[in-house]
Order: C-alpha cells, then structure tokens, then sequence
C-alpha cells in the first residue's frame, strides 16, 4: 500500500466540515466506510439526500452486473473469443457513481475502461466487445447513448470532450461533458492543453479521473509529485478527492461537478481514489511488478461489499433481492458468452467502409483492385 | 504565354491568394453558424499572414476564436467542436508547428469516421501556411504534405492561386471529411481574378494550366507558378511543355496526369518537399505503371534535399528553381 493511500484511510472523517476554496477541501470525501458506515458530510450530503432504498439498491445491482460482465469479458478472452480485455474489476464504484450522476443529453468521452459508464449510459455490454474481439475499432453509434467510442491513445479523449463542452456553451445548452481518464493520462500533454482550454473558455466539462494507482507497471508516483486533484488549482477551477471505491461519494461529488458545469461554472476535476484489482489487460503480468499486501488491503475497501453491508444494516434488502440478482447475473454473463460467439466476422469489404464520408478515388480503385483479386481466387477454384 | 488562371468577369473581384482565403472564410461563416474559425492569433491580430483580418470583428469572438497557444489543443478541440455538430476551420500558424497536433490529426481526426462505422463524422478544415522562399526562420519553411497524404482518412489540398484559394477553401469546409488545406505562404501576396459567383469544378481535380507537347509538369501549390516559368522559358528553346495543377494531393488525380503522360511521353514532377518518400514518388510509381509503353524517359522529380531545411540565405538552393527545373526537363528530353 502506498503511503498516499494509507494517510487517506485513516482520516476520511477529516472530510466533514472543512470547505470554501479548492486548497482546503477535504481531502478525501467519503460517505460510506468500507465497514457500510454512513458518513455525514456537510458539503455533499445534499446530492444524495434524497436517494431511495430502490436507487441505492440500483447501484448496488449496477455494481454486480457491471463486475459479472467483466468477468464473463475476462474469462471469453481466457477461451480464445476476445483478443484481448481491459478489466474493471475495483473501479465499480467510481464508474457506477459517476455515471449515474449524469443526465440523459450530457455526454461521454471514455477511455477504453469505462465498461461501467457504457453500462450506465444504457450501451450494451455486448457492443463493448467488438473491438476487442477484432471484428470492428469501435462499432457503436457515439451519438445513441451520447456515450463517445472508446479511445485508446492515452489522454486524447480529454480534448475532444473540451471542443464538446466548448459547443454545448456556444449552444447556450445546460448540458454537461464528462471525461474519463487515469493517472497515467495525468501526465499526457493533450491533458494538460484540455485543462487549459476548459479553464479558459469556461467549457462546461467534468475531469473525472480514476487513480487506480497503476499505469501498466507504472504506480502513481511515476507520474506525479503532487496528488493529482490538487493539479486543478494551478489551471484555476476546483480538483477533489473522492474515495473511489465509495459509490455514493462518487455519485454525489459528481453530481456536484455537474451541477458546476450546468450553470456556467466551467469545469472540475474529480479524482477518483481506486484500485485496479486485476491485471492492466489480460496481457499483463502484474506479479513482475507489484505484491499481494497492496491488494488484499485494497480488497478490504471493497466498492460492491460496503454497500451491501450498508443495504443490509439499513434493512434495505432482503434475500429475495440477492438471490434475484445473482440470477440476473448469470442470466448476463450467458447472454454475452452466446452474443460474442455469435459475432460474425466482418465482411473483407469492410476494409474499404467508412474510410472517408465523401468517398475516395484511392479508395475506389484499390476496392475494385481487391475485389479482382478475390475474384481471381473463386475463378481459380470454380476451374 | 501562361494562361490566366480565371479569366475577368462582370462579378469578378482582383486579389491576393490570402485576401481570397479571407473572403471565402467569411463568406463560409456567413452562410453557415456552424462555421467557426479558430487558432493562434487568428482574431484581434487577422492572423499573422492577415488571413483571418477583421473576421472577429464581424463574427464575434465565439465564432472567430482566439485559442491558446497548444496545436494539439487547437485540433483536439476542434474535433470535440465537430462532434457537437460544428465546423471548425483552424489554423496551424506555420507548417513546421503542425507537429504537436499530429497525433490528434493522425490517430484521432482522420479515424474517428471509420472507428465509427460512419456514425460520426468530422468536418475539420485544417489550414497550413506552408513551403519556403521567404526568408524565414527554422520551422517557418516546411512542406510536409506528405506526412498527411500517407494517412487515410484525410484530405489533402493545395491551391496555387487565389481563384483556386476562394473556390477550394468553400469545397473544403463543405466537405464532410477533415481537409488538410495547404496555403502556399509565399504566394498569399500574388493576385488574380476571383469570381465568387463561379461554378467552381470538383475539389480534387487537376487543372490543366498550359498545355504542350513535349514534355508534361506537375506541380502544386507554390511549384506552379515556378513550373509556368519553366514552361516559358522551354518554349524559347522551342519546347513545348504542358503543365498541370494538381490541386489537391489526396485524392490525386492521376488519370488527368496519365492523359497528359499518354500524350508529351515524359514526366517531370516538382515540390518543394524533401523528394524521399515525396508525393513525386508516387506519381512516379503509378505513371510507370499506368504509362508503362508510353514513357519515353522515367519520370524524374524536383525537390527539396533529404536535409533539415536550410538557414534561409541557403533555401535557393534547397528549392527547386527554374534552372533546376529545366535541368530536368533536359534530362529527360535527352532519352
């Protein structure tokens, strides 16, 4: 365990009470304790105050089903089905909070992790899995769910969410930006540029930064001297901490940024405090650079686990509700084994698709010169 | 004599390359509220080529947009902006500061379509004053058409006069996919008629600018008007040369290089980009192939030097010049 992150366990009480200016903001927010304790908190409470047992129980079931996915995802690439997969497992909370945070025309810019923000927004889990099975690079229709394809080149995603919500003010529209990325992207140049841009014009984005704590083989301090929500401060607009593992923190400090956003106070960075539980993808190896102690005191701070012992001490479930779920999950791990298997390859001439919205002469003619070359082959055969 | 690019009409207008650029802006910007201008300098100041001269002050600071100085912003944004349903037209101050917004151009701009499966699309004009010959300071002097052509996905463009400027530049910011438009910085000063009430011909087709028989240029932006020359100065040598303006480099179209080729027999292709790997070497290679029994000579190329680009009291040199031009239009009449 880092010492960033231990100091940061033994204080969440600090979080009730301080407040006015980005610097003395708590440092970490919490609103429910890896035991399933409820917090007060006198800045953040009022976003969720009016949460119902059936929205927490909701959370609770996005939580579930986001992970079961994962692991159906994880364990398809295991057989062969997918080529390769970018596991969530320990970023539940933060994707599930912040994605419920959002309004129905806000918009998403995710990086190639968000499973559970896709989720939120209403995706498909299924469509997640063309790009990593190889039968498309993204595939689905950004503009559905305003939920924008996911993006691997590290960091770019945050421009494009800026020039958005740089459009939505032009538009005199309340609607909000929200981009994902990590502490590894914290130090990509285009990060940095996308803060500046946003500051400037006041674009109405929400930074929401999951620091899992690793970048492939890479901890936090490979990237950073400072802790990375106080990096707002120097571009001028508010940078919080949030327990990442706490969905109801996660949920309510958005809110907040968003609210920030819809009425013209530009844009925040949120910092979400996590723990990537699994490998970076299923090609890593993180034996060769990280032990067991880290993880199994993360596994303590458990996003799923200390809700449900919140649930359950506040009498908001029941067995029936478990039980169901579990059904329902593997009801979805089976849904997309059979969705993935079923996946059709593409169509060679797919190559040539979509390369240009206006056509293309070069595109043409190596299409026609593909097609004989093909065609050459079914000659040859048919003889 | 070289033939006027447009002739003089009742609605045509005389002026420079940069002032048509200007006028095709606005004239975009009025037209459409989506059009937006963007870029270092480009509102208060015009520009610093005074491309962009007196748009902020007609269309507001929200459609004429000073940006920050970071080039990968400035695309990045713009992409965003499209995203949203805008078309941003940005401007890369000098050719040689594209790089920082490269990866968003190459990795970002000109996938995004695709990866969509056509679901998005992205109307970005990218504008690049580019080449040399005006006495400026490193990285002020690039031609790195090249780099972009070789990426699918994006278009490429460059006018050699200002008729072309006006007509091009409203094509491209009409065209649904992002256009890398090339302005041959060290023509922003030349003039010529521009008639904004033209039927301009499609974007990516050359242009015949002379015709001949002996012997067939090709060039682009800022090689052209130094190909005409070339061209007159062959024909009091009695040579005949036939000079084309391609206009745009991606797409190229080569079948009005390859009916050309089919009828003078020799190729000369002139740019001021470094000749390795320069657009020449594939107009080379696919004129071989297409004109294979008609060349009478290989197609040689004239450009710059696999060098970095020269101090500028060395550029004469590294550019193509007229007797450069014509030292190679001897050597392949000489087959």
């Amino acid at each position: 365990m880092t010492v960033e992150s231990t100091a940061a366990a033994r204080k969440p009480r600090r979080s009730a009470g301080t407040k006015k200016s980005p610097s003395t903001k708590p440092e970490l927010v919490q609103l429910l304790t890896p035991e399933g304790e409820r917090l007060k908190n006198a800045e953040y409470d009022k976003y969720v105050a009016g949460i119902t047992p059936e929205e927490l129980r909701g959370l609770y079931r996005d939580m579930v089903l986001t992970r079961r996915f994962d692991a159906e995802a994880t364990a398809l690439q295991r057989q062969g089905e997918l080529g390769l997969w970018a596991s969530l497992l320990g970023q539940e909370a933060a994707q599930i909070g912040s994605g419920r945070a959002t309004r129905e025309d806000d918009y998403v810019f995710p990086t190639y992790r968000e499973h559970g923000v896709a989720w939120c927004r209403g995706v498909d889990p299924t469509n997640l899995l063309g790009m990593f099975r190889g039968v498309n690079n993204g595939g689905w229709d950004p503009n559905s769910n305003n939920f924008h394809l996911y993006t691997i080149v590290i960091g770019s995603q945050t421009l494009h969410a800026t020039g958005y919500a740089m459009g939505i003010a032009k538009d005199g529209a309340d609607s909000a930006v929200i981009a994902y990325f990590g502490d590894g992207a914290s130090s990509q140049g285009d990060v940095a540029e996308s803060f500046t841009f946003s500051a400037v014009y006041n674009a109405p984005v929400v930074f929401f930064c999951q620091n899992n704590q690793w970048a492939i083989s890479e901890p936090t301090e490979k990237q950073t001297r400072v802790p990375l929500y106080q990096r707002a401060q120097g571009y001028g607009f508010p940078g919080v901490r949030v327990d990442g593992n706490d969905v109801l923190a996660c949920l309510a400090v958005t809110k907040w940024a968003l609210e920030r956003a819809r009425s013209g106070e530009g844009p925040t960075l949120v910092e979400a405090y996590t723990y990537r539980m699994g490998a970076h993808t299923t090609s890593d190896d993180p034996t060769r650079y990280r032990g067991d102690e880290e993880r199994l005191a993360w596994e303590a701070k458990d996003p799923i686990l200390r809700l449900r012992r919140y649930l359950e001490a506040s009498n908001h479930t029941d067995e029936g509700f478990f039980a169901e779920l579990e059904a329902e999950s593997e009801a979805l791990g089976k849904r997309v084994r059979e969705a993935v298997r079923a996946m059709p390859d593409p169509d060679h001439f797919a190559i040539f698709e979509n390369v240009y919205a206006d056509g293309h002469a070069l595109v043409d003619e190596e299409r026609a010169q593909f097609a004989a070359y093909q065609a050459s082959f079914a000659d040859g055969e048919g003889a | 004599m070289a033939e006027t690019v447009t002739s003089k009409t009742a609605t045509s207008k005389n002026m420079a390359l940069a002032k048509a650029i200007n006028e095709s802006l606005r004239r975009a910007l009025d037209a459409d509220p989506k059009v937006l201008v963007m870029g270092e300098d480009v509102g208060k100041l015009g520009g610093v080529f005074r491309v962009t001269d007196g748009l902020q002050k007609d269309f507001g600071e929200s459609r004429v947009i000073d940006t920050p100085l970071a080039e990968s912003g400035i695309v990045g944004t713009a992409i965003g902006l499209a995203l949203r349903g805008y078309r941003p037209v940005v401007e890369i101050q000098f050719d040689g500061f594209v790089f920082p917004a490269y990866d968003q151009i190459v990795t970002q701009l000109a996938k995004m379509h695709a990866r969509s499966l056509g679901k998005v699309k992205l109307p970005v004009v990218v504008r690049i004053p580019y080449g040399g010959g005006i006495g400026a300071v490193e990285h002020h002097s690039e031609s790195p058409e090249s780099l972009f052509a070789h990426v699918s996905g994006l278009k490429v463009v460059s006018p050699s006069n200002a008729s072309d400027a006006y007509w091009m530049m409203q094509q491209a910011i009409q065209s649904d996919d992002p256009v890398i438009f090339f302005e041959p910085k060290r023509r922003y000063w030349d003039k010529a008629e521009v008639d904004p009430e033209a039927i301009p011909g499609p974007l990516h087709k050359a242009r015949t600018v002379r015709t001949g028989t002996d012997l067939t240029l090709v060039a682009y932006g800022p090689m052209v008007k130094l190909c005409q020359e070339v061209a007159d100065a062959a024909a009091e040598e009695g040579r005949s040369l036939e000079v084309l303006d391609l206009r745009s480099i991606s797409p190229l179209d080569f079948d009005s290089i390859q009916t050309s080729v089919e009828k003078t027999r020799r190729l000369v292709v002139v740019h001021e980009a470094p000749v390795f790997f320069g657009s020449g070497a594939e107009i080379a290679a696919r004129i071989t192939e297409r004109c294979f029994y008609h060349l009478e000579a290989p197609v040689l190329r004239v450009g710059g030097y696999h060098a970095p680009y020269p101090p500028a009291r060395l550029e004469e040199e590294f550019l193509p010049g007229l007797d450069r031009v014509l030292d190679a239009v001897d050597r392949a009449l000489a087959y």
